[in-house]
């Protein structure tokens, strides 16, 4: 099976950040002055939510109710963000946000590892060893990057149950490594098939084996495209929901849960303030491996927007 | 009063023998999530701590479906909750045939649930194959309208003691400023105004023809006709904000004089309590809404799935019993809003509203069973997407709908 | 023994097998290999096959719960169809997806084109089309239903401003509702699209814009009618990771309406959870998803019926 990913795995996809090359720069021209309109409108456009929701969270229920949704707080405070974090309730519990947060650390943390590990064997295999029948495994893997996940979910389910381990922190490790699986093999695959094979043989002259090879050389080697990994696994694993609801039980709710069980509860008022703190602070730590990785984001996204 | 000697002769037994017995963390999934409903779940939850050497973990889930999709997710992977509140319905049928649930007979015959439960309807639910598997802990009825007193007078208009009464008066309330009819865009919300509009419509015996006989020509018939019409009308006078609101935050449009009527089951009067507010000054309970009203008698029920742990299963039996000791009836329920499955408890504490209710459940006749126990989830489900269907969908004709809605009751389980 | 190790892709299987220092060792290595991968083949064998036929078969019995082989033929699929809700959920997700996808690759790519015209502050521009994309869709969804919502967002911001008759509250209306889901959706994706396009822009040759000056054709039709076509692959890539997340849609659908108001924004992924849970009818969950899987398996066939295409182009070519 081909896969339309391959086009835009690192490497192709890095000219995205070189200077543009597009038709030569004209003068400032009304047709100039048109794009960047265009341009300006389509930021605002994409700003608008995040600013309605930081400017909301520093207000006040009163000044909500009754001053602009996009105005600047008249009196900022952090009230609902310490709220958010500490003491938002989901029913008797009034915990906030933070044992959410935790949750999701530790899933993140430790499904990234576990994922990026067996995506890294299987590239490697399927670059250096491959074995009768590897390629058609390996298609039917890429198949699974586009089997919707609610086809699966049941007998994922029963299988968990007989397993012994339903909701449990393995269980929603084991679905997250079994579904970031097909697009982080694809992606360590092409890229160990790119490397020079005169390395591989030198090596195997050498009387290295299976294991010495993939962590003496290839580990060493696969350090940008393990960046890629590192950041499409992050976001994607902590931006889950379905698995999250279904799968992570009450001890390790993810945030992403507990973020809308919060905002779906309302015990007399709604406290629109705290639930965009809350909100913000959920989406806190993608943005921030966003803002921070820059270009290897764009290159992640590219090779893992098959996650979505 | 011999029940209350009974249960706390068997209180002190059972607080020796648990004594012996471990201290168990019993989870507890349930949806009361609303001020009224958490004041309620406070109190089994703070007697549960104060009475058994055991602890209440609680796990709210906003919304019943979400929350029951949960119980019966984990119970299907093989980690239940020790608890886990459902309504009166056939929801639970296959986990009792697949004995996932304790079984609680012993508990019930040593008790004597069957003396004092009533309607004995709403513990047959809980029996499968002559074992009882549920805990039903209130009655509940979705026949009530709620209307804020003020905004009728601020529109000059009467109170309407029945839907036609209604709908004649809310051009009035709409000039005044008052969105007429409270409603939230929650699925479960417009299917139970529906309802509610069907059986002020059908009465009890069409009712019954209709969900118990299944009647086809009761549903073919004039009044599920009118029922449609009536319910198709009502969308008319709503506000814009109604998508997505919860039940209490509509409720508390009423609460506030913003919006006249909402037509919701009675567990809103534990929100109208919490507010403060006095039933007759601020705002009206109408049963029916009609003037021959009659009730239906849904409800909470507790489910216990089935555990490994002896310990546990000490402890979801002493929760079980506790729930439905007098003292915990009475002061649950009066939060809730709810009456008491126990035929013996004081209610002088009940206010305006919940006398009228008991009144009305004291005459036989106007008490309806639970609609829930003649369908499976299945089909009621489905009556529930016809009645949104129509709702959301004004083109829909009625001859439509009521084409649809006996295919339903012609094909349902 | 080069035929079931033949290490490397096929650019390397000229080489001969007695390079290899000892054959004991390849023996191992290769054992090694499978051992390494097992978890790619248990998940690819019992995921993404067992699993996937598990479920095919359930759609034909009439379990409830919990799994049961009473065989039933197709009554799941006819009840499916004759079932309003899931049609609903159906035509919801044609509207939806042919309504995302089709603005997301639109505005994907004019602001490709845009943002390809040696503009000031390209980085900063794409870092705010892009942000979106690193929030979950259901911080998307509760965003946007609050600026949707009349009572607090858009609506009411404008009324506060004097326009007391203004209206937009598209979440509250049956027939509107969806469009909300689609600014939702297009706003989280659109960035995604831009890199794609615009990754696909950068590929091609510069002279392409000298010959096209020389030429005379001005450069928007040099877009239409001689960049677009040369990149194709992109714009495919873009097209299909779209389809892919639009055919799962649930996160942002249970944030933002809650498939409400009524059922007017069900949709498939929805269906299949709600009749595995809450109404307790698996077989039928189970149909629905097989519906589900169905544009998927059509998806595929159309890529590798393109890419077959292309391939037999190339080979006439040359």
């Amino acid at each position: 099976m081909t896969l339309v990913v391959n086009n835009v795995v690192p490497g192709a996809s890095g000219r995205v950040l070189e200077g543009p090359c597009g038709p030569r720069k004209s003068q400032l021209s009304i047709a100039r002055l048109g794009i960047y309109g265009f341009l300006i409108m389509a930021a605002l456009f994409f700003l608008m939510p995040f600013w309605v929701m930081i400017v909301t969270s520093l207000k006040t229920l009163p000044e909500i109710r009754e001053g602009n949704l996009f105005n600047w707080p008249s009196d900022p405070t952090f009230e609902p963000w310490i709220k958010a974090w500490f003491s938002a309730c989901t029913g008797r519990d009034c915990n906030g946000l933070q044992p959410g947060f935790w949750n999701s650390v530790k899933i993140t943390a430790i499904a990234t590892v576990v994922s990026i590990t067996i995506a890294a064997i299987n590239g490697y295999a399927l670059s250096f060893w491959r074995y009768r029948y590897a390629n058609l495994v390996f298609g039917i893997l890429v198949f699974g990057a586009f089997v919707p996940y609610q086809v699966v979910i049941y007998p994922l389910i029963i299988t968990m149950r007989e397993l012994g381990i339903f909701s449990t922190l393995l269980s929603i490790v084991l679905v997250h490594s079994i579904f970031g699986m097909p697009i982080l093999t694809l992606l360590y695959r092409n890229f160990f098939a790119s490397l020079p094979m005169e390395m591989f043989k030198a090596a195997r002259i050498d009387g290295a084996g299976f294991w010495q090879i993939f962590f003496r050389i290839m580990i060493p080697m696969a350090v940008p495209i393990t960046i890629v990994a590192i950041i499409l696994q992050l976001t994607g694993i902590w931006n889950d929901f379905l698995f999250g609801t279904v799968f992570a039980g009450r001890q390790n709710m993810p945030m992403t849960v507990q973020l809308n069980n919060i905002v779906q509860t309302t015990t007399g008022v709604r406290e629109y303030n705290v639930h965009m703190a809350a909100t913000i602070l959920t989406a806190a730590v993608p943005l921030i491996v966003y803002f921070i990785s820059g270009k290897w984001f764009v290159r992640g996204i590219a090779a893992g927007a098959v996650k979505g | 009063m011999k029940q209350t000697t009974k249960w706390a002769a068997m209180t002190a037994a059972s607080v020796i023998t648990m004594a012996s017995a471990k201290a168990a963390d019993l989870e507890v999934i349930h949806w009361w999530t609303s001020g009224g409903e958490q004041a309620a779940v406070t109190v089994f939850a703070d007697e549960f701590d104060a009475r058994t050497p055991h602890n209440w973990v609680d796990t709210a889930i906003a919304g019943g479906s979400n929350a029951r999709s949960t119980t019966l997710q984990r119970i299907l992977g093989g980690d239940p909750p020790a608890a886990a509140q459902f309504n009166i319905s056939r929801q639970y049928e296959e986990l009792a045939e697949a004995g996932m649930l304790l079984d609680l007979t012993e508990l019930a015959e040593q008790e004597g649930w069957r003396d004092f439960i009533r309607p004995d309807s709403i513990l047959d639910v809980c029996e499968y194959d002559g074992k009882i598997y549920c805990l039903p802990v209130n009655i509940h009825s979705w026949q009530w309208a709620w209307a804020s007193i003020p905004a009728f007078e601020k529109a000059g208009v009467a109170l309407p003691t029945n839907l036609d009464d209604f709908i004649a008066s809310a051009p009035a309330l709409q000039e005044a400023g008052i969105t007429p009819f409270a409603i939230g865009g929650e699925g479960w919300q417009i299917s139970g105004a529906a309802r509610v509009v069907l059986v002020s419509q059908l009465g009890k015996d069409g009712f019954e023809a209709l969900y118990r006989d299944r009647d086809l020509d009761v549903a073919g018939g004039p009044e599920v006709r009118s029922a449609i019409e009536l319910f198709k009308s009502l969308k008319q006078y709503t506000d814009d904000g109604s998508a997505n609101r919860n039940w209490n935050d509509t409720t508390n449009l009423v609460i506030t004089h913003q919006a006249g009527m909402q037509i919701m089951g009675d567990w809103a009067r534990g929100e109208f309590a919490l507010a403060g507010l006095e039933p007759g000054i601020d705002y009206a309970c109408i049963a029916g809404p009609s003037e021959d009203p009659y009730l239906d008698t849904g409800g909470d029920v507790f489910l216990f799935p089935k555990q490994s742990d002896p310990d546990v299963e000490a402890a979801q039996l002493a929760l079980a019993s506790m729930m439905l000791s007098p003292e915990v009836q009475a002061s649950f329920n009066n939060a809730k809003g709810s009456l008491p499955v126990r035929d013996d408890v004081d209610m002088s504490i009940a206010d305006d509203c919940m006398k009228v209710g008991l009144d009305i459940l004291e005459d036989r006749n106007r008490v309806l069973p639970s609609a829930n126990m003649f369908f499976t989830e299945d089909g009621l489900g489905q009556l529930d997407d016809l009645w949104l269907e129509a709702w959301a969908n004004p083109s829909l004709s009625t001859e439509d709908i009521q084409r649809r809605f006996v295919d339903i009751i012609a094909q349902a389980d | 023994m080069s035929q079931t190790l033949s290490a490397g892709s096929g650019r390397y299987r000229t080489r001969s097998p007695a390079k290899y220092p000892k054959p004991r060792r390849i023996r191992w290595s290769a054992l090694m290999s499978v051992l390494g991968t097992a978890p790619m083949i248990i998940t690819a064998i019992g995921v993404f096959v067992i699993c996937i036929v598990y479920s095919g078969l359930l759609s034909f019995t009439d379990a409830r719960m919990f799994p049961s082989f009473n065989f039933v033929g197709l009554d799941q699929y006819k009840r499916l169809w004759s079932t309003g809700r899931w049609i609903v959920s159906a035509n919801n997700l044609w509207f939806f997806g042919l309504l995302s996808v089709g603005l997301s690759m639109m505005f994907g790519f004019l602001l490709a084109v845009f943002m390809d015209q040696k503009i000031r502050c390209e980085s900063l521009l794409r870092s705010i089309f892009l942000y979106p994309f690193a929030m979950s869709l259901v911080i998307t969804g509760l965003a946007w239903r609050w600026i949707l919502d009349p009572s607090i967002g858009i609506q009411a911001a404008v009324r506060g401003w004097g326009f007391t008759d203004f209206t937009f509250a598209p979440l509250v209306n049956a027939d509107t509702a969806i469009y909300g889901l689609v600014v939702g959706a297009i706003w989280n994706s659109i960035g995604v699209t831009m890199a794609i396009i615009l990754a696909g822009l950068r590929g091609i040759d510069t002279e392409i814009w000298k010959a096209a000056r020389i030429d005379g054709i001005s450069a928007w039709k040099t877009y239409l009618f001689i960049v677009l076509p040369m990149m194709k692959g992109a714009l495919f890539t873009a097209f299909v990771l779209q389809c892919v997340g639009v055919v799962r849609v649930f996160d942002i659908v249970i944030a933002m309406t809650q498939g409400g108001p009524g059922i007017a924004t069900q949709m498939p992924a929805v269906f299949v959870i709600e009749h595995i849970t809450n109404r307790i009818n698996v077989a039928l969950g189970m149909a629905a998803a097989m519906m589900m899987l169905l544009p998927v398996i059509l998806l595929l066939a159309l890529n590798g019926f393109i890419q077959w295409r292309m391939k037999r182009n190339r080979e006439r070519l040359s």
